[in-house]
């Protein structure tokens, strides 16, 4: 069992998430870190995330992209607010416009992440928190939410029950 | 490999309870109609009963938890709002969000394990698996990209 709890809080619009591996410190850090392995578990593989800049330094930034199954492309930046080699990491993520800038219309999440060595492996505690609601809404209704009229179906019933 | 155990709605009963609770005080429904026609403070909202802001404050609370309002904060002010379906929808996104890292976690583990089974502890792993995922990548749409990343907002 890899994801060990999460954590949702509605009110403050974040996500918190734990997670072992069986694996060390170094190794775990190193999949943030290399660029050409995140590019392997950043995006879902029907849409896989590719990095044309990658800058790990506070301050520093990612440019990327996925790809979708018809060429599709949609690109996403990060900005490096702290990182702590091999354990924390802080940035910013969001989404850029046709030319690879970054879109301020578009909701951004502010994503946490530290490693922690445990017996025979390690921890990753991550925090992602959207920041604002209404950017959160808006994500919400550019239909990015699978799944989201159901949601709301079921919300109406029980406020009809 | 998905996780089994996703708790997907913390329980449906749980939720119903907390409903019905909420519902079943007068206070809290006038509190409910109040705030559908707009954001209110929760200082506004004390001004308008016999009762402590403390008192206000907890039925508010009693909403939030039931989904019925969101409590925002704004300054110094607590802005309640009945929206049920933005509610539903924040915890929506969430449960999305959920789903995304559940799934990068796993081919992270994926990852971990194909690389052990490999090369071990050292040496990056060979670059030329990754090169076939995308055959038309080298489309270089933005050659002349030179622009910095992070707009100081």
């Amino acid at each position: 069992m890899t994801v060990t709890s999460v954590d949702k809080d509605v009110d403050r619009l974040t996500l918190t998430l734990t997670a072992d591996f069986t694996a060390s410190v170094e190794r775990v850090w190193r999949l943030w870190a290399d660029p050409r392995l995140l590019e392997r578990w950043w995006g879902p593989p029907s849409y896989p995330a590719t990095f044309e800049e990658y800058d790990l330094t506070p301050g520093g930034g990612m440019k990327y992209y996925m790809t979708g199954p018809e060429g599709e492309k949609y690109g996403g930046w990060w900005r490096v607010s702290s990182v702590a080699p091999p354990t924390a990491l802080e940035f910013t993520d969001g989404f850029s416009d046709q030319e690879g800038k970054p879109n301020p219309e578009m909701p951004t999440t502010s994503v946490r992440m530290t490693l922690t060595a445990l017996e025979g492996g390690t921890r990753m505690e991550l925090r992602s928190v959207f920041d604002t609601r209404e950017q959160m809404e808006q994500l919400a209704e550019m239909g990015m939410v699978e799944g989201m009229s159901q949601a709301v179906g079921q919300m109406d019933a029980l406020v009809a029950g | 490999m998905v996780v089994d155990g996703i708790d997907e709605t913390g329980g449906t009963d749980e939720t119903v309870d907390r409903l019905f609770h909420a519902l079943a005080d007068a206070t809290r429904r006038d509190i409910l109609r109040r705030c559908v026609r707009g954001e209110l403070s929760v200082s506004r909202l004390a001004a308008a009963y016999p009762m402590s802001f403390a008192a206000v404050q907890k039925h508010v609370t009693v909403l939030e938890r039931a989904g019925l309002v969101t409590k925002e904060r704004r300054g110094r002010e607590q802005l309640v709002r009945t929206d049920p379906d933005a509610v539903g929808r924040a915890r929506q996104t969430l449960d999305e969000l959920e789903t995304a890292w559940r799934a990068r976690v796993d081919r992270m583990s994926g990852l971990l394990t194909e690389d052990a089974a490999g090369t071990g502890d050292s040496g990056a792993p060979a670059h030329d698996e990754n090169t076939d995922e995308n055959p038309d990548e080298n489309t270089d749409e933005n050659p002349d990209e030179n622009t910095t990343e992070g707009p100081d907002r």
